[in-house]
């Protein structure tokens, strides 16, 4: 089965086809980890995105239900240089092709994918159209150049849950790592935006139980809860797309101790004044540098982010920068001077990539016990 | 954090010569360490006693000290140069024993030197299986269950606690040595014994068997602050069983999940941080059980290593010049990556190619040796290959192993458990009947449970005969993944074998292309030649492009131009205006090309960037300095065969190519690449053929008028025999076109010369043998020359220590000759200067003659440079190997400053080292077969220091006391006398066999006597095992490992007593005893030898 990818820009590539048929269109974002496709795939702030890996040889482990990171894979369309003839792992439990089929989500492999990444290197994302079921390359153009993108779209409420519910049910066992601990719990609200698994798993083994809420929720509501902190999700699309996400942030701060992740680190820049813009190609990847500001170590952390708070939009105020991208030297970290909240525009809770920041939530849970201690 | 202002001088230990388990990585890491606190301003100083590395050229630290690695030597440099702080970790093991042992002297603390890089209970701790388990233990760790033994009884207790197979891993080895796994208690006693002998602390561990769990490695880097990168994973191919160097690897790691890989990295990142390595990089190996995912740590590497070298390559991540730099004090974000400019070092490579590094083995230079592969590494090299995806990386791979293969299998040189398939017609009819027969199923299959050198071959064979990837794995225990990408390329070769060069479509074409198929494999599938594929493919348009190594799959721009072929769409090495020279390298490491041939290719891209040209860099060799990217201004990491070098050549388009620094892999090509349009720099490439081709190069010396041994040429057994008897017994026979004297051996009669014709034919079989008569006891001289067509200028004439018979490679040779007339060493240099203006050569040359009663013989010509180049330029001051670059593109020697001999007031002497302890019961004898696998030199006053010193340095120490053993053939019998009473003079009780014992006391040396083994007990063997006797002197009568004296001398290797074999050794090992004796040691750095020169103290040889 051939199968066609093309960008708004003109570029052009020929390939086999894998997973499921059919055509979509999303923004074309790489991503260098060499592991954690299966993560990737199912990261709910991929909506809206069609995802190409570098590493060449994808789908070697198979997909297993305790690498899910929710409930389906979200990405419009995957992008790979060579799919694994096998499977070998002690974990699999099924094909990557298989997957991508059961979930009617289309690839593309045997394609020059690092070409594909220095386009998108030079060129910064573009959109682009997955297909295969249509090989005209001019028609595909268009196509990719009529398509929404993902400026000013709000793909949260695509990702986020209907009903607020506990955590617990739909939650795999997953492969956990680092101790449970055994200590006083808490009871947390978190806000949906596309929340991953392993943010929950994280926070319960830090001895948060959490409630996860509709991104839409007011802060009336989630204050109902009487919880005793907020967390903040990752998600898709345009953070400046969700007046009523920062709205509710605004309304919770200095009220309850708050972390928030990636998307929800972007919510709660422009709740503080911040502003959001557009990367020319993101971080996406498990390599990046990122500098703690406080103690000057280095944690290698895993990214996935193609929006960002301008730096510059929160200097001079109550808000400390606490965590800075050494690579493009972007803002990775924010604290608050007085009210008990903090937030990072990476993955803390990994899954794929290194571990180095779990310290994070530890520093959460610090928060909810002593919020007084800013 | 800045770097540190308290220390102004940091001391370097080097890795001493090549040996199996410490190849030329360490020149790699050294050079690097070297450059990089150079760059920060300390003062390097360096001692390492191999002359053939980068490291010990008198550019590379400021004060090199080539001598041995010893202690007393150590201390004599420290004394001498009173470094603030010692960097530990860039010399392999070699470097961390003597480490060890000087901390433990107290040396450091006497002279107030620092450890730096890793202190001493961090070597400790990671070295120390006792010290180590309990840490791992201590962090959670879970380790292969095991208990140490410090006898053969307690091994055999604690195997029956952990139930047999067993594995027998000895304390502070390298490479393995001495280890093995047992599957029944003959065997651990067997291998217990020996394990405890080689751990210099007589202890081994005795461990559950992990045979067959996936293998991996991490090599990771920690800074002052704490802060962890994980550079480069690798999983093998080959899984637990075989060690790790002698396993085919893979990069990144295949078949783990993130869960996995990340429970691997913070393992990785308790071990460093628990060992307390603060500062630099380490490698942490790892077993994975298949089925359930328990994960164990397997060993901990304290420093820079093999892997670490490959890491390196595979990722462009420069770890040991970032390993100093942190030594020293700065933060992995205070270094910026070369590579991207603008990102810091802080980060972890993501790569987005595959990486496969396969070893290179030379078990046909050891006779009777045990060629199953085990946890004791046996492999002298390794090539490593860069493709888009595994296939394509694991074929490239296989053809840069130098094995005249290329890629897996199909390729004409197939050879299924010894069944040779020439032809594709042989080769369809083999596969379509195997497949059907059972014994030739059940002997595959054997095949593949055994890890041998061509078991990847058979792995394949096993897919063409029908078994299935689960068959395969249950008996190869190789994982699934890597099975069905061989199943793939299987596949793909059996519908390339149903098409031809006129049917094939363009996409199957570069379907195959991208499968890594060679146009050698092509051309055999579809019977024609290489040549005709590489016309489609033009015409096809199905072309090689170039894509980057850049640490960053793409994400940033990239300033370092190290690239790699495949078959895509867009090519990253765009050529620009500068004129470019191209400069093939040497290949993997095997013995008879080694690092000296790397040593010359590095000198060559700097002496052209010196003279403005881009200098292009192509090699396969993962462990140099050739390979470094920032030695050439671009690097191609590729195998070096015809058609890759053409794909390179034709898109940079290059002022033209030198091929004579590389050894014989690139000369080798030299012919077809010329062919090809390729335009070949320096000596003209027929005299590559003239000097190779028996008539013409006679013809060339009667010309002008050298006599050679008489010698005759000859296609089958009767001629040989006929122009044995024309010429007269002994006689020296080999196979032409081939390096290290590859299957070379003297004849002594008819019977072994019909012996020897049989096995023959095999080691080259394209091409005829050739008959010299042999010169007995004749003395071996061999020549370097420099030419640019007008002038000659001889770099040195070396005197061989062991006469003429012995390959050149695996003498000891001395600069300058220390027995032969001025008038002849006179008449060598005008006879060298004769046959460089007759061949034409512009560059480089060698020569080796034998003197036989007073007449000069020439044995040999090389037009290319040799083996001794790096010797030579160490110990005359010249980069010979520079000035060749240069006058290779038009530089005369004159104007580059060089147009007469130097002679040096000192003297200098080179000692081959050998693998033998690495392969029990091989005969040690030297011959015309080269068997040494590295070099170190000694450098003195005069003949009988250096030679000491180079005895030292090759780890033969002389002892200072103890009984001497002596036994000597009978030609020799009346030549030992003299050493024998020089040995007891100085107080040697001597132990001899009967005959030797009987001429000694005739000769009023008092001698006792002692059976050959063979005569009952005790005999010698038993005072060797007992350590009684300190040294050997044994002189072979014959060859083989069933004699008596063989196995007297492979005991002695076993219990690391030196074993001298030659007479003319032993005269000069008494020497040296009797100087060092009289005034005792002194040391003294290269470039202080070199300033004698400089102020013309120059003292031509007199003898």
């Amino acid at each position: 089965m051939k199968a066609w990818l093309a960008l708004e820009d003109g570029a052009f590539f020929e390939g086999r086809g894998f997973g499921a048929e059919g055509e979509v269109t999303g923004e074309v974002v790489f991503n260098t980890s060499l592991t954690g496709y299966q993560e990737i795939l199912t990261d709910p702030s991929y909506k809206g995105q069609i995802v190409t890996m570098t590493y060449p040889h994808i789908g070697n482990c198979g997909i297993n239900a305790q690498d899910e990171e929710s409930r389906q894979p979200w990405v419009e369309g995957f992008v790979i240089k060579e799919l694994s003839p096998v499977v070998s792992n002690f974990r699999s439990e099924m094909s990557l092709d298989a997957y991508m089929k059961k979930h009617n989500k289309i690839g593309i492999q045997g394609i020059d994918t690092r070409k594909l990444v220095r386009v998108l290197r030079d060129q910064g994302a573009q959109k682009g159209v997955l297909s295969t079921v249509d090989g005209d390359r001019k028609r595909l153009v268009s196509k990719a150049k009529e398509s929404p993108g993902l400026v000013g779209m709000d793909l949260v409420k695509e990702v986020t849950c209907r009903e607020p519910y506990e955590l617990g049910q739909d939650l795999s066992e997953g492969y956990s790592w680092g101790l449970p601990q055994i200590r006083t719990r808490y009871k947390i609200a978190a806000i949906d935006s596309g929340i991953k698994f392993n943010i929950l798993r994280k926070l319960k083994q830090h001895g948060l139980d959490t409630t996860v809420y509709p991104a839409s929720t007011s802060a009336a509501e989630i204050l109902k809860g009487n919880p005793s902190g907020v967390f903040l999700s990752n998600g898709p699309g345009d953070p400046a797309s969700v007046p009523y996400m920062v709205e509710t942030v605004r309304e919770l701060i200095g009220k309850v101790p708050i972390f928030g992740i990636c998307f929800g680190h972007q919510i709660l820049g422009q709740a503080l004044g911040g502003v959001t813009s557009k990367l020319k190609f993101g971080h996406r990847g498990g390599n990046h540098p990122v500098m703690d500001l406080r103690t000057e170590k280095i944690e290698i952390t895993s990214q996935n982010h193609g929006f960002v708070v301008d730096i510059d939009s929160l200097q001079g105020g109550e808000v400390e920068l606490t965590h800075i991208n050494l690579n493009d030297k972007t803002l990775e970290g924010l604290r608050h001077k007085k009210h008990p909240l903090f937030s990072v525009q990476y993955h803390p809770e990994n899954s794929p990539g290194p571990h180095d920041s779990d310290y994070l939530f530890e520093r959460f849970y610090r928060l909810i016990e002593e919020p007084e201690r800013v | 954090m800045p770097k540190r202002t308290d220390i102004k001088k940091i001391l370097i230990i080097g890795s001493g010569p090549i040996i199996i388990g410490q190849g030329c990585e360490f020149d790699y890491s050294g050079t690097q360490a070297c450059k990089a606190l150079r760059e920060e301003g300390y003062e390097v100083v360096l001692i390492n006693s191999n002359p053939a590395t980068i490291m010990t050229d008198p550019d590379t630290a400021s004060r090199t000290y080539i001598e041995p690695l010893l202690l007393p030597y150590l201390e004599h440099v420290i004394a001498k140069e009173k470094p603030d702080a010692c960097l530990p970790t860039m010399g392999g093991q070699t470097g961390l024993n003597l480490t060890v042992e000087a901390y433990e002297k107290g040396i450091f603390e006497k002279y107030g030197v620092e450890l730096i890089g890793a202190k001493y209970e961090a070597i400790k701790k990671a070295e120390d299986r006792g010290k180590f388990h309990a840490a791992m233990t201590k962090i959670g760790l879970d380790l292969p269950r095991g208990e140490f033994a410090y006898s053969v009884e307690e091994a055999t207790q604690i195997a029956e606690r952990l139930s047999y197979p067993v594995v027998v891993r000895p304390s502070f080895t390298l490479g393995g040595s001495g280890s093995g796994i047992c599957y029944n208690r003959e065997e651990l006693e067997k291998t217990a014994l020996m394990g405890l002998e080689y751990s210099i602390v007589h202890e081994v561990l005795i461990e559950e068997s992990i045979l067959g769990w996936k293998e991996y490695e991490l090599e990771v880097m920690r800074d002052v602050k704490d802060n962890f990168v994980v550079i480069c994973s690798i999983e093998n191919l080959d899984a637990m069983g075989v060690h790790t160097g002698d396993s085919i690897t893979v990069a990144p790691a295949q078949t783990l999940t993130d869960k996995e890989y990340q429970m691997m990295r913070d393992a990785a990142r308790k071990v460093i941080s628990e060992i307390g390595v603060e500062t630099g990089g380490s490698n942490i190996q790892f077993a994975v059980n298949p089925k359930t995912g328990r994960m164990v740590v397997i060993e901990m590497n304290p420093r820079v290593s093999r892997s670490s070298a490959l890491a390196s390559k595979a990722t462009g991540f420069p770890i040991a010049k970032f390993a100093a730099k942190l030594a020293v004090g700065y933060t992995l974000d205070e270094i910026s990556n070369d590579i991207t400019k603008y990102t810091p070092a802080s980060f972890e490579p993501s790569i987005d190619y595959c990486v496969v590094k396969i070893p290179r083995f030379a078990f046909e230079k050891f006779e009777g040796v045990d060629s199953k592969l085990s946890t004791q590494m046996k492999s002298v090299g390794e090539a490593m290959s860069i493709g888009r995806t595994f296939k394509e990386a694991l074929q490239k791979g296989l053809r840069s192993l130098e094995i005249r293969r290329f890629g897996l299998g199909g390729d004409g040189r197939d050879k299924v458990c010894g069944h040779i398939l020439k032809t594709r017609e042989e080769y369809r009819r083999f596969f379509e009947e195997a497949s059907k027969d059972k014994e030739w199923i059940r002997r595959i299959g054997t095949a593949i449970a055994t890890p041998r050198e061509d078991r990847i071959f058979h792995l394949k064979y096993a897919y063409q005969v029908g078994m299935t990837t689960e068959e395969i794995h249950r008996m190869s225990y190789v994982d699934p993944w890597f099975l069905e990408q061989i199943r793939q390329i299987v596949d793909l070769e059996n519908e390339l074998l149903k098409t031809s060069i006129q049917k094939v479509s363009p996409e199957l074409l570069r379907q195959a292309k991208e499968y890594g198929f060679s146009d050698v494999q092509l051309a055999f599938f579809w019977g024609e030649k290489e040549g005709a594929v590489r016309a489609l493919r033009e015409k096809q348009g199905v072309e090689a492009v170039f894509k980057l190594v850049d640490t960053c799959a793409g994400e940033f721009k990239a300033y370092t131009p190290y690239y790699y072929s495949t078959y895509e769409e867009e090519d990253e090495a765009i050529p620009g205006d500068r004129e470019k020279v191209m400069i093939l390298g040497g290949g993997p490491n095997r013995i008879g090309q080694g690092i000296e041939f790397d040593y010359c290719c590095v000198h060559a891209a700097f002496a052209l960037k010196e003279l403005g040209f881009e200098t292009i860099m192509v090699n396969s060799n993962p462990e140099t300095v050739s390979t470094d990217y920032d030695t050439s201004d671009k690097l191609f990491f590729e195998p070096l065969t015809l058609e890759d070098v053409l794909s390179i050549y034709r898109k940079q388009k290059p002022i033209g190519v030198i091929i004579q620094l590389g050894g014989q892999t690139p000369l080798n090509l030299a012919a077809a690449l010329e062919a090809n349009g390729v335009k070949i720099l320096g000596t003209p490439v027929k005299a590559v053929d003239v000097a190779e081709d028996r008539d013409k190069f006679k013809k060339l010396l009667q010309k002008i008028n050298l006599r050679q041994p008489n010698n005759g040429i000859s296609t089958n057994i009767e001629e040989a025999c006929e122009i044995a008897k024309k010429i007269t017994y002994p006689v020296v026979i080999r196979p032409s076109y081939v390096l290290g004297g590859r299957a070379m051996e003297i004849v002594y009669d008819e019977e072994q010369l019909l012996k020897y014709m049989t096995h023959a034919v095999d080691a080259s079989d394209e091409h005829p043998v050739l008959i010299d008569k042999f010169l007995e006891n004749a003395i071996e001289i061999d020549v370097d020359l420099i030419s640019d067509g007008e002038t000659s200028v001889v770099g040195a004439v070396m005197e061989h220590i062991e006469e003429a018979g012995i390959h050149s490679g695996d003498s000891a040779s001395v600069i300058p000759p220390y027995s032969i007339s001025k008038d002849m060493t006179e008449e060598i240099v005008t006879r060298t200067k004769d046959i460089a203006r007759a061949l034409g050569v512009i560059g480089l040359m060698n020569v080796q003659y034998a003197i036989h009663r007073g007449e000069l013989y020439c044995l040999e010509v090389n037009p290319r440079g040799s083996r001794t180049v790096p010797f030579v330029s160490k110990t005359i001051g010249v980069p010979l190997a520079k000035l060749a670059a240069k006058v290779m593109v038009g530089k005369k020697l004159p104007e580059l400053g060089f147009d007469k001999e130097v002679y040096v007031p000192y003297v200098a002497v080179k000692e081959s080292v050998f693998p033998f302890v690495k392969f029990p019961g091989v005969d040690i004898i030297l011959s015309p077969e080269m068997r040494s696998t590295g070099e170190v030199m000694g450098i003195d006053q005069d003949f009988p220091r250096a030679f000491y010193k180079s005895q030292d340095a090759a780890s033969a120490h002389i002892p200072n006391d103890g009984k001497v053993f002596i036994s000597v053939k009978n030609g020799d019998k009346d030549n030992v006398v003299p050493v024998a009473k020089k040995l007891a003079e100085m107080g040697y009780p001597i132990v001899a066999t009967r005959g030797t014992a009987e001429v000694l006391r005739k000769n009023g040396i008092e001698a006792e006597l002692v059976l050959k083994i063979a005569e009952g007990r005790p005999n010698v063997g038993d005072l060797i095992r007992n350590r009684e006797i300190k040294l050997v002197v044994n002189t072979p009568s014959g060859k083989g490992s069933v004699l008596d004296e063989a196995k007297i001398r492979s005991l002695a290797v076993s219990f690391n007593i030196p074993c001298i074999t030659t007479l003319s050794a032993a005269r000069a090992a008494t020497l040296g005893l009797e100087a060092v004796r009289g005034k005792g040691l002194n040391v003294a750095a290269i470039q202080d030898y070199h300033a004698l020169l400089a102020n013309n103290c120059v003292n031509p040889t007199t003898h």
